[in-house]
């Protein structure tokens, strides 16, 4: 892992705005940086644009104006063909999962390992581990169309982390899974964290905020992100 | 540990493309097949007419009036034989009677009965050294005095307007293999395009997880390989019986015309390596495809 020292900021947002097409600005002058090592929640109501922040942040969109710094490159003045090697120091959990059908669960977890060019021998060696880990060992060779909402989820965290990324980002990992689980599931982030993956984590559960309020939590209403500690 | 057997990250074996590509490709080397094989014997014929021809002179002998015309004929013969004798780098000189010509010209007349009482010019088949740099037009000027309506022919005006003829096939038939490229090419681009939109979200998510633009390219280019491979091997099985079947033909025309079409080693070299270039040019063609569209991503 290549974690940076704790404290220096690993992405840094100055007065960016965002919009899609020719429409309004669905996210207005935001300016944030986040510390290498943080945890933090993204919290907002529906439609607040935490998603889009977030695509922003694992480099799904290019802001309409202002500057994104992540892991100390301007992405303006990022060539293309280096964004890949940046995207690969982030895990990222989407909302709706985004796991391939066609895939088992452990072909979706070992995929971004694959991308990589890992040896399949070291593939066979970690993705069951993380799979047993997250509670799904017996769904090594599943589908997910076979997969409950939550074990999907969990499959989507698993994918997430197995590149131990330096950023992750969750768009409501606990949305679809019950308390137990979830719990589970931010003991986990905790534990990345702890080991220095940096965490953002999307939720409009305020209840989940409450019990781990000993984290930061940045704010996105009508587009305008505030921090709130 | 089938979980762990190597695969594609796209699901493109389940793609319409994948049933349609590959006829598509087969037609294609079919169509390319017969126009690479119709240049390469082409190409033949040039070469054989031309070795044919060259180091050989006509002398044509109008016949004589009058009421000896036949023994008058003979003798315009026989002075247009000599003549010729002389010419340094002649080598041989052969006067058909009339009956060779009789025979010469029974292919394309049939029955040559009716034409046996007419004036029928007499030909001098003249073999010359290929090295000899021969005057033609002092040779022609003293046969000319010597024999009156003798003229001599080198066949280079007949020859030059079949290769031109000739050439201008070859050229077309290069123009139509070119076409069918761009065709696949356009075929492979669309059915890639298409495979691309079907398949957006799971590129999207290969994208996002630091997959290289060239990873997901060579996933689309190996399935444009493996189709394209398959059609071709499939267009050339169709067009090996059809060329035989078209030599077999050309054999039975009748009056050696056309002496024999038989494709040489490089034209059968050319056509196995029709689907190896189909397979390619659709390899190539769908990696460029890809790398085109996915530039438009951030």
């Amino acid at each position: 892992m290549r974690h940076r020292p704790r404290g220096e900021d690993i992405i840094r947002f100055d007065s960016v705005g965002l919009r899609y097409g020719l429409g309004p600005e669905v996210l207005q002058d935001v300016t944030f940086a986040l510390p290498s090592g943080s945890f933090h929640f993204l919290t907002g109501p529906s439609g607040a644009g935490k998603s889009s922040l977030l695509r922003l942040m694992y480099l799904g969109l290019r802001p309409t104006r202002g500057r994104v710094v992540l892991f100390d490159r301007d992405i303006a003045n990022t060539k293309r063909y280096e964004l890949p090697a940046l995207r690969r120091r982030i895990g990222v959990v989407f909302q709706d999962f985004r796991l391939l059908d066609h895939m088992t669960a452990l072909d979706n977890v070992a995929l971004p390992l694959r991308v990589r060019g890992v040896r399949e021998s070291e593939i066979r060696k970690h993705v069951p581990e993380l799979l047993s880990w997250v509670g799904l060992a017996d769904h090594l060779g599943a589908r997910p169309s076979t997969l409950s909402g939550g074990q999907k989820q969990r499959v989507a965290i698993a994918r997430a982390v197995i590149g131990r990324p330096d950023l992750l980002l969750a768009d409501e990992p606990t949305g679809n899974v019950d308390d137990h689980i979830a719990m589970r599931l931010m003991y986990l982030f905790e534990e990345l964290n702890k080991l220095g993956t940096t965490i953002v984590v999307a939720t409009h559960n305020e209840g989940l905020v409450e019990r781990f309020a000993h984290n930061p939590r940045l704010h996105i209403e009508h587009g305008m992100v505030s921090r709130v500690t | 540990m089938m979980l762990f057997r190597r695969r594609s990250d796209l699901p493109l074996a389940g793609d319409a493309t994948s049933r349609f590509l590959p006829w598509l490709v087969a037609l294609m080397v079919f169509l390319a097949a017969m126009a690479v094989a119709g240049a390469f014997v082409i190409s033949g014929l040039m070469e054989r007419w031309d070795r044919d021809v060259s180091g050989t002179l006509t002398v044509q002998v109008i016949p004589a009036g009058g009421d000896h015309a036949e023994a008058a004929t003979e003798e315009r013969v026989r002075v247009a034989v000599e003549v010729m004798r002389k010419v340094p780098g002649v080598l041989a000189v052969k006067a058909f009677d009339k009956k060779r010509t009789l025979a010469l010209l029974e292919p394309w007349l049939g029955n040559t009965d009716m034409v046996q009482d007419m004036p029928l010019p007499r030909l001098i088949d003249v073999t010359v050294d290929s090295d000899a740099r021969i005057d033609l037009g002092e040779v022609a000027s003293r046969l000319a005095r010597a024999v009156p309506g003798a003229s001599l022919d080198d066949h280079r005006v007949w020859l030059s307007r079949l290769i031109n003829l000739s050439r201008t096939m070859q050229w077309l038939a290069v123009v139509v293999v070119v076409l069918i490229g761009a065709v696949t090419s356009a075929t492979v681009v669309y059915a890639t395009r298409t495979g691309m939109a079907v398949h957006h979200g799971i590129i999207e998510v290969l994208h996002l997880i630091g997959a290289h633009d060239d990873y997901i390219a060579r996933q689309f280019a190996d399935r444009a390989f493996s189709l394209g491979i398959a059609g071709g091997l499939m267009g050339l099985g169709l067009a090996l019986p059809a060329l035989t079947a078209l030599g077999w033909a050309a054999k039975r025309l009748e009056g050696g015309f056309l002496p024999s079409i038989g494709l040489p080693v490089l034209g059968y070299v050319a056509l196995a390596l029709l689907p190896l270039l189909a397979a390619g040019l659709a390899m190539l063609t769908a990696r460029l495809t890809v790398h085109g569209t996915l530039a438009r991503m951030p």
